[in-house]
Protein backbone atom coordinates (compact mmCIF):
# COMPACT_ATOMS: atom_id res chain seq x y z
CA UNK A 1 0.00 0.00 0.00
CA UNK A 2 1.52 3.50 -1.36
CA UNK A 3 1.29 6.20 1.20
CA UNK A 4 -1.14 6.27 3.72
CA UNK A 5 -2.10 3.27 4.23
CA UNK A 6 -6.18 2.86 3.86
CA UNK A 7 -7.13 1.14 7.39
CA UNK A 8 -7.92 -2.29 5.51
CA UNK A 9 -8.42 -3.73 9.04
CA UNK A 10 -7.49 -7.32 7.55
CA UNK A 11 -3.60 -7.49 8.50
CA UNK A 12 -3.21 -11.38 9.72
CA UNK A 13 0.59 -11.29 10.31
CA UNK A 14 2.69 -8.38 10.86
CA UNK A 15 6.25 -7.57 11.11
CA UNK A 16 8.29 -8.03 15.14
CA UNK A 17 5.21 -7.79 16.10
CA UNK A 18 3.70 -10.62 18.38
CA UNK A 19 0.22 -9.03 19.51
CA UNK A 20 -2.31 -8.83 17.05
CA UNK A 21 -2.96 -6.71 14.36
CA UNK A 22 -6.25 -5.19 13.92
CA UNK A 23 -7.63 -8.63 11.61
CA UNK A 24 -11.51 -8.00 12.31
CA UNK A 25 -12.40 -7.77 8.39
CA UNK A 26 -10.65 -11.00 7.34
CA UNK A 27 -14.11 -12.92 7.68
CA UNK A 28 -14.86 -14.50 4.24
CA UNK A 29 -11.62 -12.75 2.49
CA UNK A 30 -10.54 -15.56 -0.04
CA UNK A 31 -7.11 -15.23 -0.66
CA UNK A 32 -5.67 -14.09 -4.67
CA UNK A 33 -3.21 -15.57 -6.14
CA UNK A 34 -1.46 -14.47 -9.68
CA UNK A 35 -0.80 -17.01 -12.47
CA UNK A 36 1.96 -17.21 -14.23
CA UNK A 37 1.66 -19.55 -17.38
CA UNK A 38 5.24 -19.34 -18.64
CA UNK A 39 4.59 -21.70 -21.77
CA UNK A 40 2.04 -18.60 -23.05
CA UNK A 41 4.69 -15.69 -22.29
CA UNK A 42 6.09 -14.50 -25.74
CA UNK A 43 8.61 -12.20 -23.76
CA UNK A 44 6.98 -8.53 -24.95
CA UNK A 45 7.83 -7.21 -21.43
CA UNK A 46 4.58 -5.27 -21.54
CA UNK A 47 3.53 -6.21 -18.10
CA UNK A 48 7.16 -4.70 -17.12
CA UNK A 49 6.11 -1.31 -18.57
CA UNK A 50 2.57 -1.61 -17.28
CA UNK A 51 4.21 -2.32 -13.65
CA UNK A 52 6.63 0.81 -13.88
CA UNK A 53 3.54 3.11 -15.05
CA UNK A 54 1.08 2.01 -12.68
CA UNK A 55 3.98 2.36 -9.83
CA UNK A 56 5.20 5.72 -11.14
CA UNK A 57 8.64 3.72 -11.36
CA UNK A 58 11.26 5.05 -14.08
CA UNK A 59 14.06 2.56 -13.83
CA UNK A 60 17.51 3.64 -15.07
CA UNK A 61 17.59 3.39 -19.07
CA UNK A 62 20.37 0.86 -19.13
CA UNK A 63 22.18 -1.06 -22.29
CA UNK A 64 21.97 -3.95 -23.58
CA UNK A 65 24.07 -6.48 -22.26
CA UNK A 66 23.99 -9.20 -25.37
CA UNK A 67 20.49 -10.90 -24.27
CA UNK A 68 17.12 -9.62 -23.86
CA UNK A 69 17.03 -9.35 -19.85
CA UNK A 70 16.78 -5.60 -19.55
CA UNK A 71 17.16 -4.81 -16.53
CA UNK A 72 19.85 -7.79 -15.57
CA UNK A 73 18.01 -7.78 -12.31
CA UNK A 74 14.85 -6.59 -9.81
CA UNK A 75 16.02 -2.79 -8.62
CA UNK A 76 13.95 -0.83 -5.89
CA UNK A 77 12.65 0.96 -9.26
CA UNK A 78 12.19 -2.39 -11.45
CA UNK A 79 9.77 -5.09 -8.84
CA UNK A 80 9.04 -7.38 -11.70
CA UNK A 81 11.90 -8.10 -14.53
CA UNK A 82 11.20 -10.77 -17.56
CA UNK A 83 14.05 -13.76 -17.69
CA UNK A 84 15.16 -15.28 -20.74
CA UNK A 85 16.66 -18.46 -21.17
CA UNK A 86 17.78 -20.23 -24.14
CA UNK A 87 17.45 -23.88 -22.63
CA UNK A 88 18.68 -26.74 -25.23
CA UNK A 89 16.67 -29.65 -24.51
CA UNK A 90 17.04 -33.69 -24.44
CA UNK A 91 16.23 -33.64 -28.33
CA UNK A 92 18.93 -30.66 -29.14
CA UNK A 93 16.31 -28.43 -29.90
CA UNK A 94 15.83 -24.83 -28.38
CA UNK A 95 13.54 -23.84 -25.59
CA UNK A 96 12.98 -20.38 -25.10
CA UNK A 97 11.68 -20.36 -21.43
CA UNK A 98 10.96 -16.67 -20.10
CA UNK A 99 10.05 -15.99 -16.78
CA UNK A 100 8.46 -12.80 -15.30
CA UNK A 101 10.15 -12.65 -12.02
CA UNK A 102 8.55 -10.84 -9.14
CA UNK A 103 7.38 -11.51 -5.36
CA UNK A 104 5.82 -14.92 -4.64
CA UNK A 105 3.92 -13.63 -2.25
CA UNK A 106 4.58 -16.37 0.26
CA UNK A 107 2.27 -17.89 2.57
CA UNK A 108 5.34 -17.93 4.91
CA UNK A 109 7.24 -15.17 4.07
CA UNK A 110 11.44 -14.88 4.78
CA UNK A 111 11.23 -11.60 4.79
CA UNK A 112 8.38 -10.72 7.33
CA UNK A 113 10.06 -13.22 9.36
CA UNK A 114 13.16 -11.40 9.34
CA UNK A 115 12.12 -7.71 9.52
CA UNK A 116 12.95 -6.13 13.00
CA UNK A 117 11.02 -3.27 12.31
CA UNK A 118 6.84 -3.04 13.80
CA UNK A 119 4.99 -3.34 10.80
CA UNK A 120 7.33 -2.38 8.15
CA UNK A 121 6.12 -5.51 6.15
CA UNK A 122 2.37 -7.00 6.69
CA UNK A 123 0.39 -9.99 5.29
CA UNK A 124 -3.18 -9.03 4.38
CA UNK A 125 -6.00 -11.66 4.60
CA UNK A 126 -6.28 -12.00 1.11
CA UNK A 127 -2.27 -12.89 1.05
CA UNK A 128 -1.03 -10.14 -0.51
CA UNK A 129 2.79 -9.57 1.33
CA UNK A 130 3.34 -5.87 1.42
CA UNK A 131 6.28 -3.34 2.49
CA UNK A 132 5.16 -0.40 4.43
CA UNK A 133 8.00 1.77 4.02
CA UNK A 134 7.41 4.24 6.62
CA UNK A 135 8.40 1.82 9.04
CA UNK A 136 11.40 0.60 7.18
CA UNK A 137 14.82 1.83 8.59
CA UNK A 138 16.71 -0.02 5.53
CA UNK A 139 18.35 -2.55 7.13
CA UNK A 140 18.50 -5.28 4.77
CA UNK A 141 16.99 -7.97 6.97
CA UNK A 142 14.07 -8.94 4.53
CA UNK A 143 16.69 -9.26 1.79
CA UNK A 144 18.69 -11.97 4.08
CA UNK A 145 15.09 -13.22 5.02
CA UNK A 146 13.88 -13.85 1.10
CA UNK A 147 14.51 -17.63 -0.12
CA UNK A 148 13.84 -15.98 -3.81
CA UNK A 149 15.76 -12.69 -3.98
CA UNK A 150 13.04 -10.14 -3.99
CA UNK A 151 13.56 -7.75 -1.88
CA UNK A 152 16.13 -4.33 -3.09
CA UNK A 153 16.74 -1.35 -0.70
CA UNK A 154 17.05 1.82 -2.64
CA UNK A 155 20.17 3.91 -2.70
CA UNK A 156 18.29 7.34 -2.95
CA UNK A 157 16.02 6.25 0.43
CA UNK A 158 17.47 3.49 2.09
CA UNK A 159 14.42 1.94 1.94
CA UNK A 160 13.33 -1.86 0.78
CA UNK A 161 11.14 -2.24 -2.47
CA UNK A 162 9.44 -5.30 -4.22
CA UNK A 163 6.02 -5.99 -5.83
CA UNK A 164 3.33 -5.18 -4.28
CA UNK A 165 0.70 -7.25 -6.05
CA UNK A 166 -0.71 -3.80 -6.85
CA UNK A 167 -2.37 -4.71 -3.24
CA UNK A 168 -3.82 -1.30 -4.01
CA UNK A 169 -5.32 -2.04 -7.28
CA UNK A 170 -6.53 -5.47 -5.97
CA UNK A 171 -8.01 -3.28 -2.44
CA UNK A 172 -9.95 -1.69 -4.84
CA UNK A 173 -11.40 -4.28 -6.85
CA UNK A 174 -9.08 -4.07 -9.78
CA UNK A 175 -6.32 -7.08 -10.97
CA UNK A 176 -2.64 -6.49 -10.92
CA UNK A 177 -1.51 -3.97 -13.50
CA UNK A 178 0.78 -6.47 -15.35
CA UNK A 179 -2.41 -9.38 -15.63
CA UNK A 180 -4.23 -6.31 -17.51
CA UNK A 181 -1.58 -5.44 -19.83
CA UNK A 182 -0.67 -9.42 -20.87
CA UNK A 183 -1.82 -9.85 -24.45
CA UNK A 184 -1.75 -13.44 -24.45
CA UNK A 185 -3.36 -13.97 -21.70
CA UNK A 186 -0.22 -15.91 -19.86
CA UNK A 187 -0.71 -13.62 -16.75
CA UNK A 188 -4.20 -14.38 -14.65
CA UNK A 189 -5.32 -13.54 -11.14
CA UNK A 190 -8.17 -14.57 -8.83
CA UNK A 191 -8.79 -16.75 -6.50
CA UNK A 192 -6.33 -19.20 -5.36
CA UNK A 193 -8.63 -22.26 -5.78
CA UNK A 194 -9.36 -20.66 -9.28
CA UNK A 195 -6.13 -20.31 -10.34
CA UNK A 196 -4.84 -23.96 -9.18
CA UNK A 197 -8.12 -25.08 -10.96
CA UNK A 198 -7.03 -23.03 -14.30
CA UNK A 199 -3.16 -24.29 -13.89
CA UNK A 200 -4.74 -27.57 -13.94
CA UNK A 201 -6.28 -27.29 -16.92
CA UNK A 202 -3.09 -25.89 -18.50
CA UNK A 203 -0.78 -28.12 -17.18
CA UNK A 204 -2.82 -31.13 -18.68
CA UNK A 205 -2.85 -29.35 -22.34
CA UNK A 206 0.59 -29.34 -21.59
CA UNK A 207 1.17 -32.95 -21.08
CA UNK A 208 -1.16 -33.94 -23.96
CA UNK A 209 1.52 -31.61 -26.30
CA UNK A 210 4.54 -33.82 -24.85
CA UNK A 211 5.58 -31.96 -21.98
CA UNK A 212 5.09 -35.16 -19.25
CA UNK A 213 6.89 -32.80 -16.80
CA UNK A 214 4.47 -30.14 -16.81
CA UNK A 215 3.60 -28.91 -13.55
CA UNK A 216 2.42 -25.97 -11.01
CA UNK A 217 5.20 -24.33 -9.09
CA UNK A 218 3.52 -23.52 -5.62
CA UNK A 219 6.43 -24.15 -3.29
CA UNK A 220 5.16 -25.96 0.07
CA UNK A 221 8.65 -25.19 1.48
CA UNK A 222 7.29 -21.62 2.38
CA UNK A 223 3.62 -22.30 3.02
CA UNK A 224 2.44 -21.83 -0.98
CA UNK A 225 2.51 -18.66 -3.19
CA UNK A 226 0.32 -16.24 -3.94
CA UNK A 227 2.01 -16.46 -7.21
CA UNK A 228 2.45 -19.63 -8.90
CA UNK A 229 3.89 -20.79 -12.00
CA UNK A 230 2.83 -22.98 -14.77
CA UNK A 231 6.17 -24.53 -15.84
CA UNK A 232 6.77 -26.95 -18.84
CA UNK A 233 9.30 -28.73 -16.48
CA UNK A 234 8.10 -28.43 -13.34
CA UNK A 235 10.56 -31.06 -12.43
CA UNK A 236 13.80 -28.75 -12.97
CA UNK A 237 12.73 -25.26 -12.20
CA UNK A 238 16.23 -23.87 -12.02
CA UNK A 239 16.54 -23.75 -15.68
CA UNK A 240 14.03 -21.16 -15.53
CA UNK A 241 17.07 -18.69 -14.78
CA UNK A 242 17.13 -20.30 -11.29
CA UNK A 243 13.81 -20.79 -9.97
CA UNK A 244 14.61 -22.56 -6.43
CA UNK A 245 13.41 -26.24 -6.65
CA UNK A 246 12.73 -26.46 -2.65
CA UNK A 247 12.74 -23.05 -1.62
CA UNK A 248 11.83 -22.39 1.88
CA UNK A 249 13.32 -19.90 4.79
CA UNK A 250 17.28 -20.69 5.36
CA UNK A 251 17.70 -22.51 8.59
CA UNK A 252 19.99 -19.62 9.13
CA UNK A 253 18.01 -17.15 9.44
CA UNK A 254 15.75 -19.73 11.20
CA UNK A 255 18.34 -19.95 13.91
CA UNK A 256 18.75 -16.11 13.93
CA UNK A 257 14.69 -15.25 14.06
CA UNK A 258 13.54 -18.03 15.52
CA UNK A 259 12.28 -18.85 19.39
CA UNK A 260 16.40 -18.45 20.64
CA UNK A 261 15.51 -14.67 20.27
CA UNK A 262 12.54 -14.06 23.20
CA UNK A 263 14.56 -16.34 25.02
CA UNK A 264 18.16 -14.62 24.84
CA UNK A 265 15.80 -11.51 25.54
CA UNK A 266 14.80 -13.12 28.66
CA UNK A 267 18.12 -14.82 29.28
CA UNK A 268 19.51 -10.62 29.38
CA UNK A 269 16.63 -9.54 31.30
CA UNK A 270 16.82 -12.74 34.07
CA UNK A 271 20.82 -11.92 34.23
CA UNK A 272 20.68 -8.39 35.60
CA UNK A 273 18.04 -9.69 37.93
CA UNK A 274 20.55 -12.48 39.24
CA UNK A 275 23.27 -9.90 39.48
CA UNK A 276 20.53 -7.78 42.14
CA UNK A 277 19.22 -10.79 43.75
CA UNK A 278 22.98 -12.05 44.21
CA UNK A 279 23.68 -8.72 46.22
CA UNK A 280 20.64 -8.97 48.11
CA UNK A 281 21.38 -12.63 49.38
CA UNK A 282 25.26 -12.50 49.98
CA UNK A 283 26.20 -8.55 49.86
CA UNK A 284 29.13 -6.72 48.50
CA UNK A 285 32.43 -8.08 48.81
CA UNK A 286 34.23 -5.68 51.19
CA UNK A 287 38.09 -5.98 52.58
CA UNK A 288 37.90 -7.09 55.92
CA UNK A 289 39.48 -5.26 59.11
CA UNK A 290 42.29 -7.59 59.34
CA UNK A 291 43.86 -6.64 55.68
CA UNK A 292 43.95 -3.05 57.52
CA UNK A 293 46.15 -4.28 60.57
CA UNK A 294 48.10 -6.83 58.08
CA UNK A 295 49.18 -3.98 55.89
CA UNK A 296 49.49 -1.73 59.20
CA UNK A 297 51.61 -4.18 60.42
CA UNK A 298 54.04 -4.80 57.22
CA UNK A 299 53.95 -0.85 56.98
CA UNK A 300 55.41 -0.88 60.93
CA UNK A 301 58.06 -3.74 59.93
CA UNK A 302 59.16 -2.10 56.55
CA UNK A 303 59.72 1.16 58.06
CA UNK A 304 61.47 0.11 61.33
CA UNK A 305 64.20 -1.99 58.81
CA UNK A 306 64.02 1.35 56.40
CA UNK A 307 64.87 3.14 59.95
CA UNK A 308 67.72 0.77 61.03
CA UNK A 309 69.29 0.89 57.58
CA UNK A 310 69.08 4.87 58.71
CA UNK A 311 70.95 4.15 61.61
CA UNK A 312 74.13 2.21 60.10
CA UNK A 313 74.43 4.66 58.13
CA UNK A 314 77.91 6.58 59.06
CA UNK B 1 57.73 6.06 71.73
CA UNK B 2 54.64 7.55 71.31
CA UNK B 3 51.33 5.64 70.21
CA UNK B 4 51.60 5.44 66.39
CA UNK B 5 49.22 6.61 63.78
CA UNK B 6 47.56 4.35 61.33
CA UNK B 7 49.88 3.92 58.39
CA UNK B 8 47.67 2.37 56.08
CA UNK B 9 44.76 4.63 55.86
CA UNK B 10 46.69 7.57 55.05
CA UNK B 11 49.19 6.01 52.59
CA UNK B 12 47.86 6.99 48.74
CA UNK B 13 47.57 3.53 47.63
CA UNK B 14 48.81 1.53 44.78
CA UNK B 15 48.29 2.36 40.58
CA UNK B 16 46.21 0.51 39.10
CA UNK B 17 45.06 1.89 36.23
CA UNK B 18 46.77 4.74 34.92
CA UNK B 19 45.40 7.99 33.27
CA UNK B 20 45.67 6.52 29.76
CA UNK B 21 44.24 2.86 30.81
CA UNK B 22 40.73 4.71 32.63
CA UNK B 23 39.78 7.01 29.88
CA UNK B 24 40.63 4.21 27.53
CA UNK B 25 38.64 1.69 29.60
CA UNK B 26 35.46 4.62 29.81
CA UNK B 27 35.40 5.30 26.47
CA UNK B 28 34.90 1.59 25.69
CA UNK B 29 32.64 1.01 28.57
CA UNK B 30 30.41 3.89 26.59
CA UNK B 31 30.72 2.88 23.21
CA UNK B 32 30.08 -0.37 24.26
CA UNK B 33 26.66 0.65 26.37
CA UNK B 34 25.58 2.64 23.52
CA UNK B 35 25.77 -0.59 21.18
CA UNK B 36 23.77 -2.63 23.90
CA UNK B 37 20.83 -0.13 23.66
CA UNK B 38 21.36 0.75 19.90
CA UNK B 39 21.47 -2.98 19.19
CA UNK B 40 19.24 -4.59 21.14
CA UNK B 41 15.81 -3.36 19.25
CA UNK B 42 16.78 -4.82 16.14
CA UNK B 43 17.85 -7.70 18.50
CA UNK B 44 14.10 -8.27 19.86
CA UNK B 45 11.25 -5.77 19.01
CA UNK B 46 10.44 -5.77 22.83
CA UNK B 47 13.65 -3.64 22.83
CA UNK B 48 12.20 -1.64 20.11
CA UNK B 49 11.68 1.80 22.50
CA UNK B 50 15.05 2.09 22.95
CA UNK B 51 15.55 3.38 18.86
CA UNK B 52 14.03 6.41 20.67
CA UNK B 53 17.48 7.40 22.65
CA UNK B 54 19.12 7.45 19.15
CA UNK B 55 16.82 9.60 17.22
CA UNK B 56 14.47 7.00 15.93
CA UNK B 57 14.28 3.58 14.47
CA UNK B 58 16.16 4.81 11.05
CA UNK B 59 18.60 6.63 13.06
CA UNK B 60 19.65 4.08 15.27
CA UNK B 61 20.06 1.71 12.44
CA UNK B 62 22.61 4.09 10.60
CA UNK B 63 24.25 5.08 14.02
CA UNK B 64 24.94 1.42 15.77
CA UNK B 65 27.81 0.50 13.05
CA UNK B 66 29.82 3.49 13.62
CA UNK B 67 29.89 3.10 17.04
CA UNK B 68 30.82 -0.21 16.81
CA UNK B 69 33.80 0.95 14.80
CA UNK B 70 34.69 3.88 17.43
CA UNK B 71 34.45 0.95 20.06
CA UNK B 72 36.71 -1.57 18.38
CA UNK B 73 38.99 0.98 17.84
CA UNK B 74 39.54 1.18 21.34
CA UNK B 75 39.21 -2.11 22.16
CA UNK B 76 41.96 -3.39 20.65
CA UNK B 77 44.17 -0.74 21.98
CA UNK B 78 42.99 -2.00 25.74
CA UNK B 79 43.34 -5.46 24.86
CA UNK B 80 47.04 -5.30 23.19
CA UNK B 81 47.93 -3.70 26.46
CA UNK B 82 45.85 -5.97 28.70
CA UNK B 83 46.99 -9.02 27.45
CA UNK B 84 49.74 -9.74 29.41
CA UNK B 85 48.19 -9.92 32.80
CA UNK B 86 45.12 -11.33 31.21
CA UNK B 87 47.44 -14.58 30.75
CA UNK B 88 45.63 -17.52 32.38
CA UNK B 89 47.81 -18.89 35.53
CA UNK B 90 47.34 -21.94 37.51
CA UNK B 91 46.25 -20.60 40.66
CA UNK B 92 43.55 -18.79 38.37
CA UNK B 93 41.78 -22.75 37.42
CA UNK B 94 41.90 -23.18 41.33
CA UNK B 95 40.25 -20.19 41.74
CA UNK B 96 38.08 -21.12 39.11
CA UNK B 97 37.32 -24.12 40.67
CA UNK B 98 36.37 -22.39 43.80
CA UNK B 99 33.35 -20.24 42.53
CA UNK B 100 31.23 -20.85 45.23
CA UNK B 101 33.37 -19.64 47.39
CA UNK B 102 33.88 -16.30 45.19
CA UNK B 103 30.04 -15.89 45.32
CA UNK B 104 29.27 -16.57 48.84
CA UNK B 105 32.49 -14.12 49.60
CA UNK B 106 34.53 -16.51 51.72
CA UNK B 107 37.75 -14.76 50.57
CA UNK B 108 39.95 -16.37 52.87
CA UNK B 109 39.26 -19.73 51.33
CA UNK B 110 40.49 -18.60 48.08
CA UNK B 111 44.19 -18.94 46.64
CA UNK B 112 46.02 -15.56 45.92
CA UNK B 113 45.88 -14.04 42.96
CA UNK B 114 47.58 -11.92 40.66
CA UNK B 115 46.67 -8.51 39.31
CA UNK B 116 43.49 -9.87 37.65
CA UNK B 117 41.50 -12.74 38.85
CA UNK B 118 40.27 -15.84 36.58
CA UNK B 119 37.00 -13.93 36.64
CA UNK B 120 38.25 -10.46 35.09
CA UNK B 121 40.68 -12.52 32.50
CA UNK B 122 37.76 -14.61 31.16
CA UNK B 123 35.49 -11.27 30.90
CA UNK B 124 39.07 -10.38 28.66
CA UNK B 125 39.17 -13.13 26.78
CA UNK B 126 35.62 -13.76 26.00
CA UNK B 127 35.34 -9.99 24.89
CA UNK B 128 38.55 -10.38 22.49
CA UNK B 129 36.48 -13.38 21.49
CA UNK B 130 33.32 -11.54 20.22
CA UNK B 131 34.71 -7.58 19.45
CA UNK B 132 36.72 -9.03 16.59
CA UNK B 133 33.87 -11.66 15.31
CA UNK B 134 31.27 -8.68 16.28
CA UNK B 135 33.06 -6.16 14.24
CA UNK B 136 33.63 -8.73 11.09
CA UNK B 137 29.83 -9.81 10.92
CA UNK B 138 28.50 -6.23 11.46
CA UNK B 139 30.54 -5.16 8.36
CA UNK B 140 29.34 -7.99 6.71
CA UNK B 141 25.71 -6.81 7.06
CA UNK B 142 26.40 -3.50 6.94
CA UNK B 143 23.34 -1.35 4.76
CA UNK B 144 24.16 0.07 2.71
CA UNK B 145 28.18 0.30 2.30
CA UNK B 146 29.11 -3.54 2.23
CA UNK B 147 26.28 -5.74 2.49
CA UNK B 148 25.08 -5.92 -1.37
CA UNK B 149 28.15 -7.04 -2.37
CA UNK B 150 28.02 -9.88 0.16
CA UNK B 151 27.17 -13.52 -1.17
CA UNK B 152 23.45 -14.27 0.67
CA UNK B 153 24.45 -17.26 2.93
CA UNK B 154 27.13 -15.37 3.96
CA UNK B 155 24.95 -12.41 5.09
CA UNK B 156 22.74 -14.45 7.04
CA UNK B 157 25.64 -16.40 8.67
CA UNK B 158 26.73 -13.20 9.97
CA UNK B 159 23.39 -12.01 10.88
CA UNK B 160 23.01 -14.56 12.59
CA UNK B 161 26.42 -15.07 14.04
CA UNK B 162 26.54 -11.01 15.14
CA UNK B 163 23.19 -11.76 17.20
CA UNK B 164 24.52 -14.85 18.94
CA UNK B 165 27.99 -12.74 19.47
CA UNK B 166 26.11 -9.74 20.87
CA UNK B 167 24.24 -11.89 23.09
CA UNK B 168 27.05 -13.21 24.34
CA UNK B 169 29.04 -9.97 25.08
CA UNK B 170 25.47 -8.45 26.44
CA UNK B 171 25.97 -11.48 29.07
CA UNK B 172 29.53 -11.06 30.03
CA UNK B 173 28.72 -7.15 29.99
CA UNK B 174 25.94 -7.28 32.55
CA UNK B 175 28.45 -9.75 34.85
CA UNK B 176 31.42 -7.70 34.38
CA UNK B 177 29.43 -3.99 35.61
CA UNK B 178 27.46 -6.41 37.98
CA UNK B 179 31.13 -7.15 39.76
CA UNK B 180 32.06 -3.42 39.80
CA UNK B 181 29.02 -3.06 42.16
CA UNK B 182 29.47 -6.19 43.98
CA UNK B 183 33.31 -5.61 44.64
CA UNK B 184 33.80 -2.66 46.87
CA UNK B 185 36.48 -0.36 45.73
CA UNK B 186 36.70 -1.55 41.91
CA UNK B 187 34.57 0.82 40.13
CA UNK B 188 36.66 3.45 42.47
CA UNK B 189 40.11 1.86 41.05
CA UNK B 190 38.54 2.10 37.26
CA UNK B 191 37.71 6.09 38.28
CA UNK B 192 40.47 7.25 40.17
CA UNK B 193 43.34 4.76 39.30
CA UNK B 194 44.86 4.39 42.72
CA UNK B 195 43.58 1.28 45.13
CA UNK B 196 44.28 0.87 48.74
CA UNK B 197 47.14 -1.73 50.03
CA UNK B 198 44.29 -3.37 51.85
CA UNK B 199 42.35 -3.73 48.95
CA UNK B 200 44.98 -4.97 46.89
CA UNK B 201 46.25 -7.54 49.67
CA UNK B 202 43.02 -8.84 50.01
CA UNK B 203 42.02 -9.40 46.50
CA UNK B 204 44.84 -8.91 44.25
CA UNK B 205 47.63 -10.70 46.56
CA UNK B 206 50.34 -11.62 44.13
CA UNK B 207 50.11 -8.58 42.49
CA UNK B 208 50.51 -6.50 45.87
CA UNK B 209 53.86 -8.34 46.87
CA UNK B 210 54.96 -7.49 43.62
CA UNK B 211 54.12 -4.06 44.06
CA UNK B 212 55.56 -3.61 47.49
CA UNK B 213 58.56 -5.87 46.77
CA UNK B 214 58.64 -3.09 43.95
CA UNK B 215 58.62 -0.19 46.29
CA UNK B 216 61.05 -1.99 48.94
CA UNK B 217 63.78 -2.66 46.25
CA UNK B 218 63.06 1.52 44.97
CA UNK B 219 63.86 2.31 48.90
CA UNK B 220 66.76 0.01 49.16
CA UNK B 221 67.92 1.36 45.97
CA UNK B 222 68.03 4.69 47.03
CA UNK B 223 69.38 3.67 50.09
CA UNK B 224 72.40 2.42 48.37
CA UNK B 225 72.62 5.15 46.73
CA UNK B 226 72.44 6.95 49.23
CA UNK B 227 75.82 5.24 50.95
CA UNK B 228 77.35 5.14 48.17
CA UNK B 229 77.12 8.86 47.56
CA UNK B 230 78.26 9.26 51.10
CA UNK B 231 81.16 7.03 50.40
CA UNK B 232 82.24 9.66 48.11
CA UNK B 233 81.73 12.42 49.60
CA UNK B 234 83.36 11.83 53.44
CA UNK B 235 85.17 15.51 53.42
CA UNK B 236 81.54 17.09 53.50
CA UNK B 237 79.55 15.68 56.44
CA UNK B 238 77.28 18.94 55.81
CA UNK B 239 75.38 16.50 53.02
CA UNK B 240 74.90 13.96 55.57
CA UNK B 241 72.41 15.24 57.22
CA UNK B 242 69.78 15.84 54.17
CA UNK B 243 67.93 12.89 52.86
CA UNK B 244 67.94 12.70 49.51
CA UNK B 245 64.53 12.59 47.49
C1 LIG C 1 32.19 -3.91 16.41
C2 LIG C 1 31.54 -3.29 15.48
C3 LIG C 1 30.09 -3.49 15.19
C4 LIG C 1 29.53 -3.27 13.97
C5 LIG C 1 30.25 -2.77 12.72
C6 LIG C 1 28.14 -3.59 14.07
C7 LIG C 1 27.23 -3.51 13.04
C8 LIG C 1 25.93 -3.94 13.09
C9 LIG C 1 24.99 -3.87 12.01
C10 LIG C 1 25.31 -3.37 10.61
C11 LIG C 1 23.81 -4.34 12.46
C12 LIG C 1 22.52 -4.42 11.66
C13 LIG C 1 21.65 -3.27 12.08
C14 LIG C 1 22.20 -1.99 11.57
O1 LIG C 1 22.42 -1.87 10.35
O2 LIG C 1 22.42 -1.08 12.37
C15 LIG C 1 23.99 -4.75 13.82
C16 LIG C 1 23.03 -5.32 14.60
C17 LIG C 1 23.19 -5.62 15.94
N1 LIG C 1 24.31 -5.33 16.71
FE1 LIG C 1 26.05 -4.68 16.02
N2 LIG C 1 27.85 -3.98 15.35
C18 LIG C 1 29.02 -3.95 16.07
C19 LIG C 1 29.18 -4.26 17.42
C20 LIG C 1 28.16 -4.65 18.26
C21 LIG C 1 28.29 -4.87 19.67
C22 LIG C 1 29.58 -4.72 20.48
C23 LIG C 1 27.07 -5.23 20.12
C24 LIG C 1 26.62 -5.54 21.52
C25 LIG C 1 27.24 -6.28 22.33
C26 LIG C 1 26.18 -5.26 19.00
C27 LIG C 1 24.87 -5.62 19.07
C28 LIG C 1 24.04 -5.77 18.00
C29 LIG C 1 22.74 -6.38 18.05
C30 LIG C 1 22.07 -7.00 19.28
C31 LIG C 1 22.21 -6.31 16.76
C32 LIG C 1 20.90 -6.88 16.29
C33 LIG C 1 21.24 -8.26 15.81
C34 LIG C 1 20.07 -8.97 15.23
O3 LIG C 1 19.85 -8.85 14.04
O4 LIG C 1 19.40 -9.70 15.95
N3 LIG C 1 26.87 -4.89 17.87
N4 LIG C 1 25.29 -4.47 14.19
S1 LIG D 1 9.17 -13.75 -2.29
FE1 LIG D 1 10.54 -12.84 -0.80
S2 LIG D 1 9.85 -10.74 -0.65
FE2 LIG D 1 8.18 -11.89 -1.62
S3 LIG D 1 6.88 -12.52 0.11
FE3 LIG D 1 8.28 -14.22 -0.29
S4 LIG D 1 9.96 -13.78 1.16
FE4 LIG D 1 8.82 -11.88 0.98
S1 LIG E 1 14.98 -3.11 5.05
FE1 LIG E 1 12.96 -2.38 5.74
S2 LIG E 1 11.49 -3.96 5.13
FE2 LIG E 1 13.54 -4.85 4.94
S3 LIG E 1 13.87 -5.87 6.92
FE3 LIG E 1 14.75 -3.84 7.16
S4 LIG E 1 13.08 -2.60 7.99
FE4 LIG E 1 12.13 -4.49 7.21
Amino acid sequence: MRGEQINSQNIIARSATSVPSPQRRSGGVETVTKLIDVSRCIGCKACQVACSEWNDLRDEVGTCVGEYDNPTDLTPDSWQVMRFNEHENEQGNLEWLIRKDNCMHCAEPGCLEACPAPGAIVQYANGIVDFNSEHCIGCGYCVAGCPFDVPRISKKDSKAYKCTLCSDRVSHGLEPACVKSCPTGSIMFGTKEDMLDLAETRTDFLKGRGFENAGIYDPQGVGGTHVIYVLQHADKPEIYSGLPKDPRISPLVEGWKGIPKPLASVAIGLAAFAGFFHYLAAGPKETPEEEDEEVEKEMRADEERDQELEEKRP
Amino acid sequence: MSEPKPRAKSDPGILRYDAFSRINHWLIAISFVMLVLSGLPFFHPFFWSLTGLFGGPTMTRILHPYIGLFMALFFAIMAIRFFKVSLIKRHDIQWLKQIKDVLSNHDERLPPVGKNNAGQKLVYWIMVLCVPLLLVTGLLIWQPYFADAVPITLRRLAAMGHAYLAFLAIITLIIHIYSGIWVKGSFTAMIRGRVSKPWAKHHHDLWYEEEMDKERRGKEHRGKEYREHEMSNQQHPSMTREEPK
